[in-house]
């Protein structure tokens, strides 16, 4: 490990242990009841008790993540082919992408719990947050290939499904794991938002529901251990689209370059 | 498809004429373009009334400051794109094409060995089938044993190589090159051009060189068509006198070499005095 590994792992976790050293000490010496702000080593036995509980809602949360996920690649990578093949088509349909985009979730998930079942409709909203950026990132990367190799590829009388499957798709690439990266954190927060929503329906058994149904039991450790387990979830999501992209892209792009000093 | 056929009707029209009229031509042209017009969607005129033989075998340079068209010529040699008005007529029907561009333009995601490959591969070539011949033509350009590297790991000369021998890997009767080494060093770029004149004389292809550089020109080409800007036309035709076959790295050193440049470089400032009159005071001193 080099020195410049070692700062940029070492000095965080300092921060972050001297902060909860803080905490700790704080709430002990001012004696703050658990109910109101409970001492990080409380939260950490919470999180062991009550692992049953919250590990199973932890898998509830992260399938639906992963499948709205999975649902928003496979969706948008085939909208975004299909808006390449014509302009008209993507005219026809982005404006819609864009208008599904900015509309808030909170606002659209009490609505879809009228029409679908809770598991479902928090599968939706989870979907329908992943799914932009993943399509607007790959419809632009595959327009983004370079018009000299387009040319060559003209000039060798290349077919429609060769400029297709040699230049257009993995131009695409570095745009569409981009776009993975963005939705994969996305998807967990439209899982939670929608949980939330449904929650209040009392449906549901995600980490969501387990924080807002510890809130009223004001069992406070139990929300910060379910709040903990959504941040881990959501870095684990993260390190490992970015480890994918990095597998994927190490051989050619220039976000993988280092510089040899 | 209309296109076409007025196009093969208009050449047998031609070689009608000639046979009719009979026109003393010892070897027909490889293309010829006449009266050819380029405006572009925008309303610019990139070339007025050219008119061109290219000659099989031989190395032609275009010549002339930006604008002037000369990156339109080799765009439309390729099919690229279709001149305005005037006509593209070739002797042979779909002769076989390289181009190597300004920028290597390589696929950064596939390694040298596929990069070469693909012009072939594009045709239905297999890569066990297309093997010898990339091979062949990385070893033309100085490569052999770069074919596992990603254009990433090679120098911006290198990447040229590769470009030229992706170009090389059909064994085109004629070869494009629109300003080839322009983004390179002066080292890299002389290098480059020795190469390129030692390939060429060993390959016996019609090579259509666009440039900037009157020195590289010079030592390159047969022949040399200065052209103008604003609109693009050619102006002055040079014909260099050494055979390019028996040319090297001492040719620069000759009297010949010397004269040519200078009498190039003077076709070149006619060609730019139609310009305003700021420009020209740059360029006359």
């Amino acid at each position: 490990m080099s020195k410049d590994d070692f700062v940029g792992y070492a000095v965080p976790a300092l921060t972050l242990g001297l902060g909860l050293l803080a905490w700790e000490g704080l709430v002990r010496y001012f004696a703050v009841p658990s109910y109101l702000l409970p001492a990080p080593s409380l939260i950490i036995s919470t999180l062991i008790t009550d692992w049953p509980t919250l590990s199973a809602s932890l898998w509830v949360t992260l399938s639906i993540t992963l499948k709205a996920l999975a649902v928003a690649v496979v969706g948008s990578v085939a909208l975004a082919i299909l808006f390449a093949q014509s302009r008209v088509v993507e005219r026809a349909f982005y404006p819609f992408a864009v208008a599904m985009q900015v509309t808030p979730i909170v606002a659209i998930a009490p609505l879809l719990l009228i029409y679908l079942t809770p598991g479902v409709a928090v599968l939706v909203c989870a979907f329908l947050v992943a799914f932009f950026p993943l399509l607007a990132n790959t419809t632009l990367g595959l327009s983004s290939a370079d018009h000299n190799l387009v040319d060559l590829f003209q000039m060798y009388r290349a077919s429609r499904m060769q400029q297709f499957m040699l230049l257009r798709l993995p131009s695409a690439l570095p745009y569409f794991l981009a776009g993975l990266r963005i939705s994969g954190g996305l998807a967990l927060i439209g899982a939670i938002v929608a949980e939330i929503a449904a929650g209040s329906a009392g449906q549901g058994s995600g980490l969501a529901y387990r924080i807002v149904e510890s809130g009223f039991r004001l069992n406070i450790p139990r929300m910060f251990a379910a709040l903990l387990l959504i941040s881990v979830a959501g870095i684990t999501i993260h390190l490992l689209l970015t480890a994918l992209s990095h597998w994927l892209l190490r051989d050619w792009h220039d976000s993988e370059r280092t510089r040899e000093t | 498809m209309a296109a076409t056929e007025r196009r093969v009707r208009i050449m047998n029209k031609i070689a009608t004429l000639m046979k009719e009229a009979a026109i003393p031509v010892a070897s027909p042209p490889l293309v010829t373009l006449r009266g050819v017009h380029k405006v572009f969607a925008n309303q610019v005129t990139a070339l007025e009334g050219l008119d061109l033989d290219i000659r099989a075998g031989e190395f032609l340079s275009l010549l002339g400051p930006s604008g002037c068209g000369k990156s339109t010529v080799l765009r439309l040699l390729a099919g690229l794109t279709g001149p305005t008005r005037g006509e593209i007529v070739w002797l042979t029907k779909c002769p076989e094409l390289g181009f190597v561009f300004q920028e290597p333009t390589l696929t950064p995601w596939s390694d040298v060995f596929t990069n070469v490959w693909l012009p072939l591969r594009l045709a239905g070539v297999s890569k066990e089938k297309a093997r010898p011949r990339v091979k062949e033509a990385l070893e033309q350009v100085g490569l052999a044993g770069f074919a596992k590297a990603y254009p990433r790991q090679l120098s911006g000369g290198m990447k040229m190589r590769v470009s030229i021998a992706r170009a090389l890997v059909t064994r085109p009767t004629v070869l494009l090159m629109d300003e080839p080494f322009a983004a390179l060093d002066e080292i890299t770029r002389l290098k480059l051009n020795d190469d390129l004149a030692a390939l060429r004389s060993s390959l016996g292809a019609t090579v259509v060189f666009v440039t900037h550089s009157v020195f590289e020109s010079v030592y390159l080409s047969d022949r040399i068509v200065v052209m103008a800007a604003r609109p693009g036309r050619a102006v002055a035709e040079i014909i260099v006198e050494s055979p390019t076959e028996s040319r090297q790295e001492g040719f620069r050193l000759c009297k010949a070499y010397a004269d040519t440049c200078v009498q190039t470089s003077e076709a070149l400032h006619v060609a730019m005095g139609d310009r305003p009159p700021k420009m020209l005071k740059g360029g006359a001193a």
